[in-house]
């Protein structure tokens, strides 16, 4: 029976995941049309080109059919897995992004859940002793963090750390022509990324310390907190088990959300480093008036958003219980 | 030695203003198998007293003088461990609004359990058992021991609530306004249940609240407070039928008779004062009808008449 529930409950959520997929599909589709310019003008800045060779062209990329007849080809490419062919890699989008997605992962995944381990724990110790000076020392610490916007703060450590320091290296993802295989190559990794990486961390961080630390602050003023403490628990199970618990659950929505970048990637953090991921990508696709590849991170990064939360919605549903899954009668 | 005693207890609240005198020289005691009523208007200070004897007087109140005996220890001197170990197994409260007091992600079970869990060595399996007894016990059925707290309703979670207080076998038991904000209904089916726990269980009781007929049902001995001092001391039939203070008069005079004779009712004129600057001398005497001169300068000290333990200069 709670699994019928459940099920029905996944469904509908699913359902509404897919019609606002849908709906993303038009607007960005509708977004690259009305963007002024001609996309083939783009895609040949030579001036030996002859009208009948752009015309040629424009035919071949159906750019010469009325609005309505694009869209449907769109559609029916677009279920075959073809995101169209990139104007300046002159490969397949999703080949190219589908290239992109390991070093996001790798290095967004790890970031992020550094970000949400230190930053919950430390927000929940601000929250719980709100007005000590511990409150205040990681309070004042992380609203800092949180204001610097991340490119600032990876520009100032690239400065100090690979510049002047120079002991991490100033970009990518592995030393060029190093040789390394095996562990030397993933020791390497792991060196260039690690400013990337504690640049999103810090940034990060102190989002989830001020989330936490305010929802903590919400919980540990309730009453059944008190209820805890005359049943004559130990401060740290009230902590645990009726503060914390309670207090995680806005923190679970703003995780979910966030992994959403883990596919998506972190433009600023990507881009300063140089860090091969689909951020950097979604940064030379603008540079490079690149509109197919555009358009095609456009959309992962939708997707990757709309599944996000429904994937909070069907976790929701199991870690809050006040959430009624599909109840009907 | 009764079961508890307080004696000259003070709470004050420290403010920017000044220091805020919740609780101010009150002495009152429970003895075993006895239940006590203490009752006055909202912000009188019953709520701070009785939170005291639990150690909950958190900052910016302090309290800076008097005496609480629990079974011949002082709480108030005890180790934060000794304190704790008391809340849950030696004193059990239950607290007003239900709806907040249970934790919303937690099945009713489970926060049975845990009480009984942190004082008693028993098992797992032994505890739940318990568990589904108590929640028998306070009138819910034992097949609901998973459910959560958003599935009941509010009379049935202060019943989980009594069920959570009562787990362990408490020595004393204290009951913060626990009927308010429900129906008066369920107010009559809690009532009798806490009368039926009074007398199954032989447990000591304090009950807090501002409705007098909610005493009538359930307490052999009142004691009125009026901002932050308690005023009268009596058993619950001769206060009922003999106020001495004027305030006791004024209290039950503005609350309607079932009973009794029709009569109006009158409320009390003016507001109860701010306890950063309360009056000089009797607290009561800007809103007493019998106020003279003596009133307005000396704090009047406790006198007998007849059985009544009063705090009044009109009594000679």
């Amino acid at each position: 029976m709670a699994l019928k529930g459940f099920a029905s409950f996944a469904i509908r959520k699913a359902i509404a995941a897919i019609i606002t997929i849908f709906a993303i599909v038009c607007v960005n589709f509708l977004i690259f049309r009305m963007v002024p310019g001609d996309p083939i003008r783009m895609m040949f800045r030579d001036p030996r080109i002859t009208a009948e060779q752009m015309q040629l062209v424009r035919e071949k990329f159906g750019l010469d059919k009325p609005l309505w007849e694009q869209f449907n080809c769109y559609l029916t490419e677009l279920f075959q897995g073809n995101l169209g062919i990139s104007f300046w890699q002159k490969r397949p989008v999703l080949e190219v992004i589908a290239d992109r997605i390991p070093q996001t992962l790798l290095l967004v995944v790890t970031a992020l859940a550094i970000a949400v381990i230190l930053g919950t724990i430390l927000g929940a110790i601000a929250g719980w002793k709100t007005g000590t000076k511990i409150d205040s020392f990681i309070l004042g610490i992380s609203l800092t963090l949180y204001s610097v916007p991340t490119f600032c703060m990876g520009i100032i450590f690239l400065l100090i750390f690979a510049f002047q320091l120079a002991i991490f290296p100033l970009g990518g993802i592995s030393t060029a022509a190093s040789g390394l295989t095996g562990f030397g190559y993933w020791k390497d990794v792991l060196w260039h990324m690690f400013l990337p990486a504690i640049s999103i961390v810090l940034w990060y961080g102190g989002e989830y310390v001020l989330l936490t630390r305010s929802s903590m602050q919400d919980a540990s003023g309730q009453d059944y907190i008190t209820t805890a403490r005359a049943k004559g628990l130990k401060e740290s199970a009230v902590l645990r088990n009726h503060a914390l618990r309670n207090a995680l659950l806005p923190v679970v929505t703003i995780t979910g959300v966030n992994l959403a970048f883990a596919v998506a990637g972190i433009i600023e953090a990507e881009t300063v480093f140089s860090w091969p991921g689909v951020g950097r990508l979604v940064y030379d696709a603008v540079m490079k008036r690149d509109y197919p590849l555009l358009q095609g991170t456009f959309l992962v990064f939708a997707v990757a958003v709309v599944l996000a939360n429904l994937v909070v919605d069907l976790i929701y549903g199991y870690i809050d219980p006040r959430i009624k899954v599909g109840k009907s009668e | 030695m009764a079961l508890l005693e307080v004696e000259n207890l003070k709470i004050y609240y420290f403010t920017r203003e000044g220091a805020v005198k919740a609780v101010d020289d009150v002495s009152f005691s429970v003895d075993r198998d006895e239940t006590l009523g203490l009752i006055g208007e909202s912000g009188c200070g019953k709520t701070t007293a009785v939170f005291a004897i639990m150690r909950f007087v958190a900052p910016p109140g302090r309290i800076v003088g008097g005496k609480i005996i629990f079974d011949g220890n002082d709480i108030i001197t005890m180790s934060n461990e000794e304190i704790r170990l008391l809340r849950g197994k030696g004193i059990a409260m239950v607290f007003q609004a239900a709806q907040n007091a249970l934790n919303p992600v937690m099945t009713v079970g489970k926060q049975i359990t845990e009480v009984i869990l942190e004082h008693e060595r028993i098992t797992k399996e032994e505890s739940w058992e318990r568990a589904k007894r108590q929640l028998e016990l306070v009138g819910i059925g034992s097949e609901r021991v998973k459910n959560y707290p958003h599935e009941f309703s509010g009379g049935m979670k202060q019943r989980v609530m009594i069920a959570i207080a009562t787990a362990c076998n408490p020595r004393l038991l204290i009951l913060d306004e626990p009927v308010t904000g429900l129906d008066v209904i369920v107010q009559r089916q809690l009532l009798t249940l806490i009368n039926k726990l009074r007398k199954e269980l032989r447990l000591p009781i304090i009950f807090i609240t501002h409705d007098l007929s909610v005493i009538a049902e359930t307490c052999g001995k009142v004691a009125v407070m009026y901002a932050g001092k308690i005023v009268e001391q009596a058993s619950t039939v001769s206060l009922y039928e003999n106020p001495v203070h004027p305030y006791s008069q004024a209290l039950i005079r503005a609350y309607p008779s079932i009973k009794g004779e029709k009569r109006g009712l009158k409320s009390i004129p003016g507001a109860p004062p701010r306890l950063i600057n309360p009056p000089i001398g009797c607290r009561f005497h800007p809103r007493c009808p019998y106020a003279v001169n003596i009133c307005r300068e000396e704090e009047p000290i406790f006198r007998k008449k007849n059985g009544h333990l009063v705090a009044c200069h009109s009594i000679k």
